[in-house]
């Protein structure tokens, strides 16, 4: 007798509370970006430490001039790059101006600390809030627990390693395997939702005066002011990091599947032989 | 011009004219009064979650003699070109009155040797910029608290304001000179103080001589330089563009806590 086909069948993936709270973190974390950035640009200089060492950042973007042309240099530790066009100088031909980043990744587009201030405190609310209702919500069902902390078995090396070569080949969990996360999700998820995302905002309330008074121990715990400055700056790195590998993730694993996944919940699996 | 160069060139201005529009877009949306309502509600949540939050007498951190930073940054005015502070400089400040008015039992009119005398406290703190960059300085001055207590506060005053002797932007109404506001809980904080004196020394022209506000869990524009006049008020609509402050009139927060 010849197995029979593999049969598709939808499986509850997403409760609605976690595909909520994801398209509203797109939404607050695009619009954090953009106004963090443009925050950013309003001193494009990071330090460690409490304070601002004006005449040694370990990473600046400036307008220099070279040879009668104005440059964008960016400067990280002892690496200088020239990054006109992008970064440190940059706009439409003939209307460059020294800025940090460049206007299309900024909010608003124009140079406006105020403006990227709003948008920015506005948006740290709603992601605030939103990450509260994700987080309690997804403790109390159990979802954080059973699905984005990987297993024991999972996090044997070899386990790790056939993950990484099957994702590099792109050769992605089928039938009863997707089911579940597999260690890589798992650590990507979990590492972004219950440690970057926290840091992000425990670096933000560092940076806030009126936070270091009456919580003196956040200062303490990052290295200082200008030291949670550069880890926030790094985070909102690691997060873009994790957007564009997610992205790519869900294009190339099924684009069609994962959107439905995250809108109605149901994601397809195929399950050999049809077994439910 | 060769089909790809065509096609090299559509795909350019398509590009361009792609980027154009989300920038228009972008802005056209940051421009709309009704947006900037809503984001700015944001500003009234952070100020009640940090006063529900933050005990009203929690001090900022203070540090040692060794963390003074000695590139202590000065921005905004850092040498008013006004005339009647050029005139009071020229003579060492000999005339400058600390004018204490408004909502006050007994307006004064101190002289700095006046304020000199007046309870005093020294501090080493952190300033933090809302550019974003900090530098940390030591200040000794005329606390705030009991200066306002001397010149009686009545019942209907709300707000501090300070009066400032230059003028960042030359305007012909006087909308640019520069001012501060400050509610009474920061007034009557521990570490408010009207500084005359940084890292030892008299308090220099850049930063503010020969008085500068000291309120030390706000960013630092509300720190405001060359204080002329500390009015006590019940509210400030009447007061430049009616926002409490040189840079709210000009769009940034009131409550600078963050």
């Amino acid at each position: 007798m010849s197995e029979p086909p593999p049969m598709k069948v939808l499986v509850y993936r997403h409760a609605a509370v976690t595909r909520i709270t994801h398209w509203i973190n797109v939404v607050a974390l695009t619009l954090l970006l953009m106004s963090g950035l443009q925050i950013f640009n309003a001193h494009p200089a990071l330090y460690w430490g409490q304070t601002s060492t004006f005449a040694e950042p370990w990473v600046s973007m400036t307008a220099v001039e070279k040879g009668g042309d104005m440059i964008g240099v960016t400067q990280i530790g002892s690496l200088r790059i020239e990054t006109t066009g992008l970064l440190g100088y940059s706009g439409k031909p003939g209307m460059r101006e020294p800025r940090g980043f460049p206007a299309w990744a900024t909010a608003p587009g124009y140079r406006s600390l105020a403006d990227g201030r709003h948008w920015h405190f506005f948006f740290a609310w709603l992601f605030v809030l939103n990450g509260l209702v994700y987080l309690s919500a997804n403790i109390l069902n159990g979802h954080i627990l059973r699905d984005l902390l990987p297993t024991r078995d999972q996090l044997a090396p070899r386990q790790l390693w056939r993950e990484v070569t099957d994702h590099a080949r792109l050769r992605f969990a089928k039938g009863e395997e997707a089911r579940g996360y597999n260690a890589l999700q798992k650590l990507s998820y979990g590492g972004i939702v219950l440690i970057v995302l926290p840091l992000m905002v425990l670096t933000g309330l560092t940076m806030s005066p009126a936070v270091d008074a009456g919580q003196p121990w956040l200062p303490a715990v990052f290295g200082g002011r200008q030291s949670a400055r550069t880890i926030h700056f790094l985070c909102a790195g690691l997060i873009v990091a994790f957007v564009l590998v997610h992205l790519a993730m869900v294009l190339l694993s099924g684009v069609w599947n994962n959107l439905r996944s995250m809108i109605t919940g149901r994601y397809a699996i195929e399950v050999e032989g049809g077994v439910r | 011009m060769s089909a790809a160069d065509t096609r090299r060139g559509w795909l350019k201005g398509a590009a361009a004219a792609a980027a154009g529009l989300w920038l228009t877009g972008c802005n056209k949306v940051n421009d709309n009064p009704r947006v900037q309502a809503a984001l700015q509600s944001a500003e009234g949540l952070t100020r009640r979650a940090h006063r529900l939050l933050i005990s009203r007498k929690a001090l900022a951190q203070e540090f040692t003699e060794a963390d003074i930073a000695r590139d202590f940054r000065a921005n905004g005015s850092i040498s008013p070109s006004d005339d009647a502070y050029r005139a009071l400089l020229e003579t060492g400040f000999k005339d400058y009155r600390l004018v204490v008015d408004g909502l006050v039992d007994k307006p004064l009119s101190l002289t700095l040797a006046e304020v000199r005398a007046l309870t005093s406290r020294t501090q080493i703190t952190r300033h933090d910029c809302v550019e974003g960059w900090s530098s940390i300085g030591k200040w000794k001055g005329a606390r705030l608290g009991p200066l306002l207590d001397l010149a009686g506060l009545k019942d209907t005053a709300r707000y501090i304001v300070f009066h400032c002797a230059d003028s960042l932007e030359m305007t012909l109404d006087g909308s640019g000179q520069y001012y501060e506001s400050i509610d009474l809980i920061d007034a009557y904080h521990p570490q408010t103080i009207l500084a005359y004196e940084m890292n030892g020394k008299v308090l220099p022209v850049a930063h503010g001589a020969p008085l500068r506000l000291r309120v030390e869990r706000q960013l630092g524009y509300k720190h405001a330089k060359y204080v002329m006049r500390i009015e006590a008020v019940s509210d400030f609509a009447q007061i430049g563009r009616g926002k409490g402050g040189y840079w709210e009139d000009r769009g940034y927060e009131w409550y600078a806590g963050i």
